[in-house]
């Protein structure tokens, strides 16, 4: 019961702060308002004829159609530079010659051959520079906001006005052929379409050979008006190598010819226009706004002449949306209702007409139509929204109207107007220019009533974590008083919520289970309220050490610093070394530490009788410095953030497979599998240590067997990923078929073995040996009454223990010599073997996720953990019999280095770092995305949240473990002062974790603390990046650096929490296991009608001599049986 | 007596604080171009140097321990050669734990090795000076009741006060100002002499307020 309270209580509390995260996020991440308004022909923008008397004209609408066809190719990531004409070398200067340079030598030619024909812009993408939010821009004409990007995965319809939906509506045959991605934004619209899976990086050839196959039959056929094909090489050659690569060459190259077919083809009514949909940094990747993601190609291509004049000499940069007005009006369709793109002015000249008042006179109504629309627009979304600027967009109505009635002045005296032309032309430019500044400011809306809500939310639940950990750490802590007020409050929210609903209010789920949260906070907050006088409040408000809440401060302050977020992947690892050495320092500061050997001197006054188990200088030392080894180490893998100046990222991080030379990639890979090797070696040598090698259990033998298979699983697979590209051609199905089956393998090895240890979690190996064990009688000295409750819980076990030796030694007396002793091996580290286990089990289909090197940086964080852990329990008295505690820097220190593995894994937290390669990891080539994908990409970036969550329960099991070290330790240096001292002490058995078990209520209670602390240290980092991303919501690096943060902080977090139950409900199910196997072992001993003895082993072997102890209350019975139980030390 | 004694440290204090403020402004009468940012290596040699320089003269002078009864000539120098291995070997101690702390390794290794040298004039120095080449001693002062004079207490708050000092010199690097003091080591080598001077100052009057409070054994 305590066991499920306790899980339910830190579910309550995860859930408290998903509250605080869904409330400050709806707030936050806000978007613009859609418009579902649509265009018409039949409906002008605004008042005043149309030129050319639109309406009366067939095929008109409100301009004459120029083109009545179009070919619109999109070649994802079609870099500006990609397509940019090559001069010849000047002399003297080396030619530059680059693999993605000067490839597109058709347009090239084009471009200087057919100058009113052709041209080239450079095409400024808005970020984010994703595909999605650039189709959306590209066919919407507007602004899509930075939550779309989060929508990538889960594409939905457009529901705003676009170019494609006015294409269809006017009738014309849309036929549509390569990216899915177009599939999802226009359902049901193309009257033909051939869709490809965009997903598959790897795949540079399926999509573009399928277009190819159809291209130029689909051309000549005449079943079209419009042509869309979106080719996907280009991009996916950056993701999978980069734009230096050779292989991007041919991809241009291929491009080009492609190109060069489609203008052979082209009708003199069709249009053709061949664009990037953004760039790509010299990674090859893009999403965010950095100029090479930002600046795209776009290429206009007519048979007819199109431009007056010849092109500048550096192409012309323009926003990237005002292809969507110029298509529009080109092709005679209404401009979409929210476009925001302003009209490229110069192919609307008049080309036939040789006066140059008229081509303007034709640029102005242009623009005229188009500043209309725009203004119609804004009219309708200032009614609908409030987020515009009032005086900003007073400003841009006074500026139209004016341009507007200078543009009808214009038309009502065709004579003379010379002037006045040359000024309607700017001025609608600066009106659409305005406009567009305006939205691009404004279009990031936060609710600030549901950001402070979010806040505030998570704020209470920190403390509430904090006071609630105080609770659970004092010895007359109880359940009941934790779960009234939380099923109260819920049960009363979910009334309330329920009695809402029912009237008809409409309710989202955000505001839902906030109230839930809200109302089953309040009673909580109440009662601390209430027993505030009653308690000490200061002792209960600090519980931190001083350095210790100094160094979660900065933490906390260095989430409201960009800089500090973006070089966090140092930070992070520096608070880690210096609470290391922090520990290390307080443990001599408080004389815990032993001098070493040549030192060793009397010690001036500070062994009191009770003083603190000792550990030596050297010992700490070694682990303090071998920490810092490991930490320094694991730093080597770096990436860089985006937003870091110079900086490059450690050429560790990449694949082999990317390893071109031969040598170095067999090495590599040799260290790799070696560090495979050193992990299993060493977890391995772990459990022997403490003897959990040796049970014949399930677990045990899938340790033994199962944990080197999946390790040759998959060291073969690395084998196989990194050589892929090597294998002979006949091979090379064989291959591809292995590279998808065997982290198959691996990851189901690694699910049943989890399945195993759930099934069967007590791995303890049960001798009977015969021969009575020696007993005598330990009662610790206790001089005078007991006077306070902590002297109690040590008499009083004493007595009881002394009253069941005396019980036993009668029975023993009454009863024959021949005693059956059991003895069960390992249950001291019983809880901690099951930890350790389930972290390989899941470090194994982790690490497949990853690059091959970063089995070097797992190994170095199973090692360092392992030296942290060792660390910590040397600083923690063992408190027998509870109230156990966690203390706070340990699990800052867990917190903390959770926090520095994400960086070394390779992860930074940013978008266009998260490692989509990873979802390709045992998924066939040709799988398109889905769930499974994103919980591999999800599973990547969050490794080291889910190892260090599920493994946090080591914190509290650790010094138990240590106790057995200790004591070895301790017997080292014989005749010392020291040792004699402790000897009274040192003579208990290293019942290690079974003391844990001997008080079932506070082993309850410090797991409730131990999760409610690791939950407050990292409530308190989602804490600051909320505030730090309200405070500094109009800060210019607010999309870039702060909300990407907060977003891999709150997944971070959600992550944690699930994986922190898991691992708690893990060591709890180890604990029902152990109990109903003490029941089995009387049953069986009840059968056998024996009188028999038990006795625990810890790490050791034989039993050397027993020690009656207190009992757990299931083996009361055995008592009442009279089966003896002991414990034993080793010899 | 320990009015008396306390009277002493305030004043050596105020000498070693006098000599590092010297070393910033004395030089630049000798040397063209010379300041704490740009040449700054040679600053902190030459701050290093007199630290340590006035560190030796003053304890000469003072004598606040009691001094050895063995005083040949080769006992001297044998003491001597002990202080400067240890000095050396206190010097490589900190450049290690730099580097572990996240300095460049191979780049920079100079003025990383140059921060360990004033690092080890402030903390090592006066141990040296006032406990002589003795680890044992050493560790005793730095753990709980372990000082025994004013002198220990107040070398304990000057030494623990450079290492804060330089550890906060650590926290404006990643900070975007572009300020010529952030670069490595020159933020960290001043929060090291800010510690320092800091303790100086603190430590006696750290004392005063609690000498009542304060015991010492051999007092
Ligand atoms: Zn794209
Ligand atoms: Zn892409």
């Amino acid at each position: 019961m305590q066991k499920i309270s306790v899980l339910l209580f830190l579910a309550w509390v995860s859930f408290l702060f998903y509250a605080g995260i869904a409330l400050f996020t709806s707030g936050f991440l806000l978007t613009r308002w859609e418009l579902t308004n649509h265009s018409s022909c039949q409906e002008p923008p605004g008042p005043g004829a149309l030129p050319w008397g639109g309406r009366g004209e067939p095929g008109a609408c409100w301009m004459a159609s120029r083109f009545s066809r179009l070919v619109l190719v999109v070649i994802d990531a079609l870099r500006f530079d990609f397509a940019q004409p090559q001069r010849s070398p000047v002399s003297g200067e080396p030619p530059v010659s680059l693999p993605f340079l000067g490839k597109m030598g058709f347009l090239q030619r084009l471009l200087e051959s057919q100058p009113h024909h052709a041209r080239l812009y450079q095409a400024k993408a808005d970020p984010p520079t994703t595909t999605m939010q650039r189709l959306k821009a590209l066919t919407t004409g507007s602004l899509p906001t930075f939550v779309d990007a989060g929508s990538n995965f889960a594409s939905s319809a457009i529901v705003e006005d676009n170019l494609i939906k006015q294409l269809s509506s006017t009738g014309k045959r849309v036929v549509f052929m390569g990216d899915e991605t177009w599939n999802d934004l226009f359902p049901g619209v193309f009257s033909q379409a051939l869709f490809f899976p965009s997903f598959n990086v790897r795949d540079l050839e399926t999509v573009d050979n399928g277009i190819m196959k159809h291209l130029y039959p689909t051309m000549d056929s005449d079943k079209w008006d419009v042509l869309i094909t979106h080719f996907l090489g280009v991009d996916h050659c950056g993701h999978k190598h980069d734009p230096y690569h050779p292989e991007m060459a041919r991809k241009l190259t291929q491009m080009d010819k492609m190109i060069q077919g489609l203008v052979k083809r082209l009708k003199n009514d069709t249009l053709l226009v061949v664009t990037g949909d953004h760039g790509m940094t010299v990674s090859g990747n893009h999403g965010g706004d950095s100029e090479l993601e930002t600046s795209a190609a776009l290429f206009l291509y007519s048979p007819r002449a199109l431009f007056p004049s010849a092109p500048a000499e550096e192409p012309e940069i323009i926003p990237q949306i005002s292809l969507v007005p110029t298509l529009a009006l080109l092709l005679g369709l209404p401009i979409p209702f929210g476009n925001i793109g302003e009209v490229i002015v110069e192919v609307f000249s008049e080309i036939e007409d040789s006066q140059p008042r008229s081509s303007a006179l034709a640029q102005a109504s242009a623009l005229h139509l188009n500043a209309q629309q725009v203004s119609r627009f804004l009219h309708t979304y200032s009614a609908t929204a409030q987020d515009l600027q009032v005086q900003e967009l007073h400003r841009l109505q006074k500026l139209f109207s004016k341009a507007s009635a200078d543009y009808q002045r214009l038309l009502q005296s065709p004579q003379g107007a010379e002037a006045a032309l040359q000024t309607v032309i700017p001025e609608l430019q600066q009106f659409l220019r305005g406009v567009r500044a305006m939205c691009i400011e404004s279009w990031a809306r936060f609710s600030l009533l549901r950001m402070a809500g979010g806040a505030a939310l998570l704020a209470a639940t920190c403390f509430l974590c904090l006071l609630v950990s105080q609770w659970a750490s004092s010895p007359a802590f109880c359940f009941g008083p934790l779960l009234k007020p939380m099923a109260s409050g819920l049960s009363g929210a979910m009334v309330c919520a329920g009695l809402l609903a029912s009237t008809g209010l409409k309710l989202d789920s955000v505001v839902l289970g906030v109230m839930a949260a809200v109302g089953s906070l309040l009673p909580f907050l109440w009662k601390a309220w209430a027993s505030w006088g009653s308690k000490s409040p200061l002792a209960s408000l600090l519980p931190m050490p001083g350095p210790v809440l100094l160094l979660l401060l900065i933490r906390f302050a260095g989430f409201f610093s960009d800089s500090y977020i973006i070089t966090e992947a140092r930070v992070a690892p520096f608070l880690l070394i210096s609470l290391t050495l922090l520990l290390v320092a307080r443990l001599h500061w408080e004389g815990k530490l032993l001098p070493p050997k040549l030192l060793s001197i009397p010690r001036l006054g500070f062994l009191t009788p009770t003083g603190p188990p000792q550990y030596s200088a050297m010992h700490a030392m070694g682990l303090g410095v071998g920490l810092l080894l490991c930490v320094r180490l694991a730093g080597l893998f770096y990436r860089c953030h985006e937003e870091t100046p110079v900086c490059s990222s450690s050429p560790l991080l990449s694949p082999l497979r990317s390893t071109v030379d031969g040598r170095a990639k067999n090495l590599w890979y040799g260290a790799c599998v070696g560090a495979l090797v050193a992990l299993l070696a060493s977890v391995r040598l772990w459990l022997r240590c403490y003897g959990n090698l040796k049970s014949p259990e399930p677990p045990v033998l899938f340790v033994r067997w199962g944990l080197p298979l999946m390790g040759l699983g998959t060291a073969a697979y690395w084998a196989l990923a990194s050589g892929a590209d090597e294998a002979p051609p006949r091979l090379r199905a064989l291959v591809s078929g292995a590279s998808v089956m065997l982290p198959r393998a691996v990851a189901g090895l690694a699910a049943s073995g989890l399945m195993l240890l759930l099934w069967r979690p007590v791995t303890v190996l049960v001798k009977a040996t015969t021969g009575a064990p020696r007993t005598r009688t330990v009662l610790t000295p206790f001089s005078g009454p007991p006077t306070s409750q902590a002297d109690l819980d040590y008499v009083v076990p004493q007595i009881y223990r002394h009253i069941q030796e005396e019980f036993r030694g009668r029975l023993e007396r009454t009863k024959s010599q021949g005693l059956l002793t059991v003895a069960a091996c390992q249950l001291g580290s019983v809880y901690s073997a099951a930890v350790v286990t389930a972290l390989t089990l899941l470090a194994f289909p982790l690490l497949l996720l990853h690059a091959e090197r970063i089995s070097l940086v797992f190994l170095l964080l199973f090692l360092q953990s392992f030296l942290l852990l060792h660390l910590l329990a040397a600083g923690i008295p063992i408190t027998t019999p509870g109230p156990f505690t966690v203390p706070w820097h340990a699990v800052f220190a867990w917190a903390l280095m959770a926090t520095q593995t994400f960086y070394t894994t390779g992860h930074q937290p940013v978008f266009s770092a998260i490692q989509w390669h990873a979802a390709f990891v045992g998924v066939s080539e040709s799988h398109d995305f889905t769930w499974l994908s994103a919980f591999l990409v999800g599973a990547n970036t969050f490794a080291s949240h889910i190892l260090f969550a599920v493994g946090c329960p080591l914190l509290l099991l650790w010094p138990f473990l240590c106790e057995n070290q200790g004591s070895r330790k301790r017997r080292q240096p014989p005749g010392n002062e020291a040792e004699a001292r402790v000897r009274p002490e040192e003579e208990q058995e290293p019942r290690m974790e079974m003391r844990l078990r001997d008080a079932p209520h506070h082993f309850s209670a410090a797991l409730l603390q131990l999760g409610l602390k690791y939950l407050f240290v990292l409530g308190i980092q989602i804490l600051a990046c909320v505030l730090a991303a309200s405070i500094l919501r109009r800060h210019l690096l607010v999309w870039k650096v702060f909300a990407p943060k907060f977003i891999f902080e709150a997944m971070g977090f959600i992550v944690s929490s699930v994986g922190l139950c898991l691992g708690i409900a893990l060591v709890m199910r180890v604990d029902g296991a152990v109990s109903s196997w003490f029941r089995q072992l009387v049953l069986t001993q009840q059968k056998a009608g024996e009188q028999s003895s038990l006795v625990y082993t810890g790490a050791g072997s034989s039993a050397r001599k027993a020690q009656p102890h207190l009992l757990p209350p299931c083996s009361q019975d055995l008592l009442a049986s009279g089966t003896s139980l002991f414990y034993n030390s080793r010899s | 007596m320990k009015d008396t004694d306390i009277k002493k440290l305030l004043y050596t204090h105020l000498l070693c604080i006098f000599s590092i403020i010297l070393s910033v402004f004395i030089p630049s009468f000798f040397l063209e171009n010379f300041s704490i940012l740009e040449t700054h290596l040679t600053w902190l040699y030459i701050c290093s140097v007199s630290a340590t320089a006035v560190n030796l003269v003053l304890y000469l002078v003072m004598k606040p321990n009691v001094s050895s009864k063995r005083s040949s000539l080769s006992y001297k120098v044998t003491r001597f050669l002990k202080c400067c291995i240890y000095f050396l070997t206190s010097c490589f101690f900190f450049h290690v734990i730099f580097v572990l702390y996240g300095a460049p390794l191979i780049e920079l290794a100079l003025e990383t090795f140059s921060l360990a040298v004033i690092l080890s004039t402030f903390t090592t120095v006066p141990c040296l000076c006032l406990l002589g080449p003795n680890l044992k001693a050493w560790l005793r002062i730095f753990s709980r009741n372990g000082v025994t004079s004013v002198w220990e207490n107040s070398l304990q708050i000057t030494t623990i006060s450079s290492f804060v000092g330089i550890w906060l010199g650590a926290f404006p690097i990643p900070l975007d100002w572009g300020r010529p003091w952030q670069e490595w080591p020159i933020s960290c080598t001043l929060g090291a002499t800010f510690g320092y001077v800091a303790g100086l100052v603190i430590s006696p009057l750290w004392i005063y307020w609690n000498r009542k409070k304060l015991t010492y054994k051999n007092n």
